[in-house]
């Protein structure tokens, strides 16, 4: 089942390739439903009293070199392959109903990339994460790169350019943390049989001097992708560079491969180092929150506002981690979950009236509320969520990170909730600008046709539902969490900085 | 009075007879009617001698009073070297240089130079060694001239001549030294006599040692020896720049490792450090002179320099790991190396730009068959997942890590990020608009007259297109399902120690 989870999406990519260009991306579409009934499926067969992992595979990889194939699921990943089959079937759909060029190799791309993200997020052996970390770049560096928008007219990059940097950025990260990863299992077998099973990892441990190097090799990895603040160089260009379709699972999922590295392999493994340098990436968080909120009300272009608000909502996800108690990291991934529905129908959106206005420019938009009641009222759904605005499922997240930080460090706690304020103010901005005031010259306000309302609808019910029902996620994640935050506990229980109050 | 006779162990050199005859053969063809079949009957004999070496896998005989030896080293290596020869004889079909030098002569001379690597990834005594090492060297520098119409040829050959020629004298000058402390040409006699003979440590001997290091470096183009690699990358015909680039390497770093892990082996505290340096300088100078380079067979030489630098990380540690890693490293850089360089030759012969990044522009959508090896072999080189290039580094880091030399495996991350910078301009040449590589001077090799296209379909042709695509698979293969080849490199490094 697992498997069938992992690599459907590649087989339904292979066949694709061979399908005559017109059926591609209904394929491709029904490649990503048949995963996403595979993902929903497992969460109905969840045990959400179960903190250890389910449905595992373990094969044996490479032997020679202590790399196994292993797979599984437990209240940490569950969320985010169910988010990661429901927003590629968001962005394949949205693709598959526009024109692409070379669409046979545009929707095995995207595909492609749903086995590598879904391969990081169930990888249970670190190597194997790192490969599919790493992996997951390859087809966005060609999606990005071959069917992304030239910018250079605006004084921007080439979309090769862009994506470029993009890979030099994160492959920066990334490849230090392959030695990080070797490095890890060597010292903690110890002159015996090596393995990089991070549940073993976890229970040989590693000594706090290998830990503190350890440690920032995986962060720089994980910070990158995020990205966060002094590390989002390549977001800016990548972001006005890449296609929709492709964009629209990027942000909403690639971000959280990061936030999700560090409860998966930083917390469990080097515990003391993480209880040790807490406040750095705390402070790395705040400015991030911070950076990415002003940044947010400050851009025009809206796939910018976008991806500035990532940053600062990134930010939050990682100060609830690294806060460093069950609340807040409960908290996290159920906003991470949250984050991605939110900014994917954000990119919906942003292509419809980027489409209508010929632009993508805040100042030349407006009024597009008149006559599309139903996308606005999508979009104010999707703003309002966005914002955090009390019973929306954002809110209940925001409402535990900040919860865990308080208990633990008030005064990064009250800069944060600055961001809260800010981020009311860039989401209804946002808002505002597009759908309210005057309609530009010689545009036509239209309601939402119905193929895009096919991709938006759902991806809204799910920001509904969640709002509704967020214990689906929060009871199921739990017991994994409490277990996670209880190693670091543990680690430093000498010196009972953490101890349970 | 009774006189024994060595006796000869016919069935372990059987290999190097088979290449000898082939050689003759191939040689008398020229002069026959039986001139046409030249490559086939070079291909036969690359054939019989891979056979010939497989059945002795496992074995790891002494051959020759010990001065060669067997081992599943020495067969891994030699195969890599027969795969590439045979490789090589595909895409000079219908090479230009072949037509100018003459057929039998230069299959013979490529026969000869196979015979000199698998001699040299045998060899186990300094006698040997050098031998071996001319008899690979010398039929190169001719093969480098073969074009005999372009002067970046000639120059190549001539620059190939000397510079080589030095590093051979450089390398016999301290394997006098190490001759003269030790007393011994057989490597364990000269590892007995360090370890014996209170020679730790004893300035001539580091002398000898640095001298050999020099040597050998010159041959793997290790930095800061390298300067001869592009120029003679660029200038010889492509189909020998492939041979060399990836054959060459596999014999002399054979001997690299064989010669330092083991004659050496007492002194490893000397020259581990400095050894660790040159392979630290080699990734530095390789990638950073990649960048920007318009011609990819000078992009190819340098990222040769930064590869060696990779590899030479196998020998530093001194352990069967290493050895392995280095197996490792040489068959999948053998793979990625062939792809690159059969569409390299494919779009020399249908594009007027010649080795010039130009001439792959466009490529996805004009020749997908011809795209895909190269896409994948440019990823595989960066060392991305999915890949033999992955599993490869992965490998020589754990082997570098396990060997305490963490700061080397940091390197070679660090390398790989630069190279990124100018193996994926060629990715975005080939699929993206607007994705050239960075504007340089157009290429001479490429705006050379006689560069124009030969054969507009060269594309299509089976001995260009197949390789590629093979190499290009096998590179993936080895990406997903490693265990083959890793256990093909654990059997030949724990042959060494």
């Amino acid at each position: 089942m697992i498997n069938a989870l992992l690599w459907t999406p590649l087989a339904f990519a292979v066949v694709g390739l061979f399908l005559p260009k017109r059926a591609t991306g209904w394929w491709a579409t029904l490649g990503a439903v048949a995963t996403l009934a595979i993902a929903v499926g497992m969460v109905f067969d969840f045990d959400s009293g179960n903190s250890g992992l389910q449905h595992s595979v373990e094969v044996a990889w490479i032997s020679g070199l202590g790399v196994d194939y292993s797979l599984g699921l437990d209240g940490l990943n569950l969320f985010l392959v169910l988010l990661t089959a429901v927003l590629w079937v968001g962005g394949i759909a949205f693709g598959a109903f526009r024109e692409q060029e070379r669409p046979q190799l545009f929707f095995f791309l995207m595909l492609l990339a749903e086995t590598a993200t879904i391969g990081a997020f169930l990888a249970q052996d670190l190597l194997l994460f790192v490969l599919f970390f790493d992996f997951m770049l390859v087809p966005f560096y060609f999606l990005f790169g071959a069917w992304g928008t030239d910018r250079s007219a605006e004084g921007g990059m080439t979309a090769p350019a862009a994506t470029l940097k993009m890979i030099v950025y994160t492959l920066i990260g990334s490849l230090l943390m392959l030695v990080a990863a070797i490095a890890t299992a060597i010292i903690a077998a110890d002159g015996g049989q090596i393995t990089f099973s991070i549940a073993e990892l976890k229970q040989q441990g590693i000594g706090v001097e290998s830990q503190r190097w350890i440690f920032w090799f995986f962060a720089a990895a994980f910070l990158v992708k995020m990205p966060a603040f002094m590390l989002h160089g390549w977001m800016p260009d990548a972001y006005r560079a890449a296609p929709l379709p492709a964009l629209i699972v990027f942000s909403g999922v690639l971000a959280k491969v990061g936030a999700y590295g560090f409860l998966r392999v930083v917390l469990p493994v080097f515990p003391d180092a993480t209880v040790e340098f807490q406040e750095v990436v705390l402070v790395v968080a705040l400015a991030s929150v911070l950076y990415g909120s002003v940044m947010a009300f400050t851009q025009t272009n809206v796939r910018l506002i976008a991806g500035y608000s990532s940053i600062a909502q990134l930010g939050f996800i990682t100060l609830g981690i690294f806060a460093l108690r069950a609340d807040g990291s409960d908290g996290a991934v159920l906003q991470m979950v949250n984050h991605g529905l939110v900014v994917a129908p954000v990119f919906v959106i942003v292509a419809i009236l980027a489409e209508r206005t010929g632009t993508e420019d805040l100042r030349s938009m407006g009024g597009m509320a008149m006559r599309a009641p139903v996308l606005a009222a999508l979009f104010l759904v999707v703003a309002l969520a966005t914002l955090a605005m009390p019973g929306s499922a954002n809110f209940i997240g925001e409402f535990y990170i900040l919860n865990g930080l308080f208990q633990e460090k008030i005064v990064f706690a009250c800069i944060a909730i600055s961001g809260v304020a800010m981020s009311a103010y860039y989401a209804l901005r946002l808002y505002q600008r597009t759908m309210h005031n005057r309609l530009p010259d010689g545009v036509a306000s239209r309601e939402i046709s119905l193929r895009d309302g096919l991709v938006l609808a759902p991806l809204v019910a799910c920001i509904v539902a969640l709002a509704l029902y967020p214990q689906l996620i929060l009871e199921r994640t739990a017991p994994t969490v409490k277990q996670t935050i209880a190693a670091v506990k543990r680690g430093d229980a000498p010196e009972g900085k953490l101890a349970e109050r | 009075m009774s006189f024994d006779a060595p006796t000869i162990d016919y069935a372990g050199i059987s290999p190097l007879i088979a290449l000898t005859v082939g050689i003759c053969v191939v040689l008398l063809s020229a002069v026959s009617p039986l001139r046409r079949w030249a490559p086939a009957l070079t291909m036969v004999t690359l054939a019989t001698a891979a056979g010939l070496l497989i059945w002795h896998w496992g074995e790891n005989l002494d051959l020759v009073a010990g001065a060669l030896r067997l081992d599943d080293l020495a067969i891994a290596i030699s195969l890599i070297a027969i795969l590439t020869a045979a490789v090589c004889v595909l895409l000079s079909i219908r090479e230009r240089a072949v037509s100018e030098a003459g057929s039998g002569e230069y299959h013979a001379l490529l026969l000869g130079s196979v015979l000199g690597m698998v001699l040299l990834a045998q060899a186990e005594n300094l006698v040997s060694f050098f031998i071996a090492l001319e008899t690979l060297s010398i039929p190169l520098y001719i093969l480098c001239a073969t074009n005999l119409s372009r002067e970046g040829s000639l120059e190549s050959g001539l620059k190939y001549l000397i510079v080589g020629s030095l590093g051979s004298a450089t390398l016999l000058y301290g394997l006098a030294f190490i001759y003269g402390g030790t007393g011994s040409t057989d490597f364990a006699g000269i590892a007995r006599g360090m370890a014996h003979g209170g020679l730790i440590g004893d300035p001539l001997i580091l002398i000898g040692i640095a001298m050999s290091a020099v040597g050998l470096a010159f041959k793997t183009s290790i930095a800061p020896f390298h300067q001869w690699t592009p120029d003679v990358y660029e200038g010889a015909p492509t189909p020998i720049t492939g041979f060399m680039a990836v054959a060459t390497k596999a014999a002399a770093f054979a001997v690299f490792i064989r010669f330092f892990d083991g004659a050496l082996g007492p002194q490893v505290d000397d020259w581990q450090p400095a050894l660790a340096a040159l392979a630290a300088i080699s990734i530095v100078v390789g990638n950073v002179g990649a960048l920007g380079q318009s011609s990819l067979k000078r992009m190819l030489g340098y990222s040769g320099i930064a590869q060696a630098g990779y590899i030479l990380g196998g020998v530093v540690v001194a352990t069967e790991a290493g050895a392995s890693s280095l197996v490792f490293y040489l068959a999948a850089y053998a793979l990625m190396n062939l792809a690159a360089f059969a569409v390299v030759v494919a779009r020399e012969r249908e594009t007027p730009y010649g080795d010039s990044v130009r001439a792959v522009r466009g490529l996805g959508a004009e020749r997908p068959l011809l795209a895909w090896p190269l896409t994948i072999s440019m990823l595989a080189l960066a060392g991305l997942p999915a890949t033999a290039g992955f599993i490869g580094k992965l490998y020589l880091i754990e082997a570098l890590v396990e060997g305490g030399y963490t700061w080397l495996g940091v390197f070679i991350a660090v390398g790989t990020m630069i190279s990124l910078g100018y193996y994926l301009p060629v990715v975005a040449a080939m699929w993206m608009r607007g994705g050239e590589a960075p504007s340089g001077a157009p290429a001479i090799a490429g705006a050379a007259p006689e560069a124009d296209p030969v054969d507009p379909e060269a594309g299509r042709r089976w001995y260009l297109a197949g390789p590629a695509l093979l190499a290009a698979a096998a590179t993936v293969f080895f990406g997903v399902i490693p265990q083959p080849l890793v256990e093909f490199a654990e059997r030949a490094g724990a042959s060494l120690f």
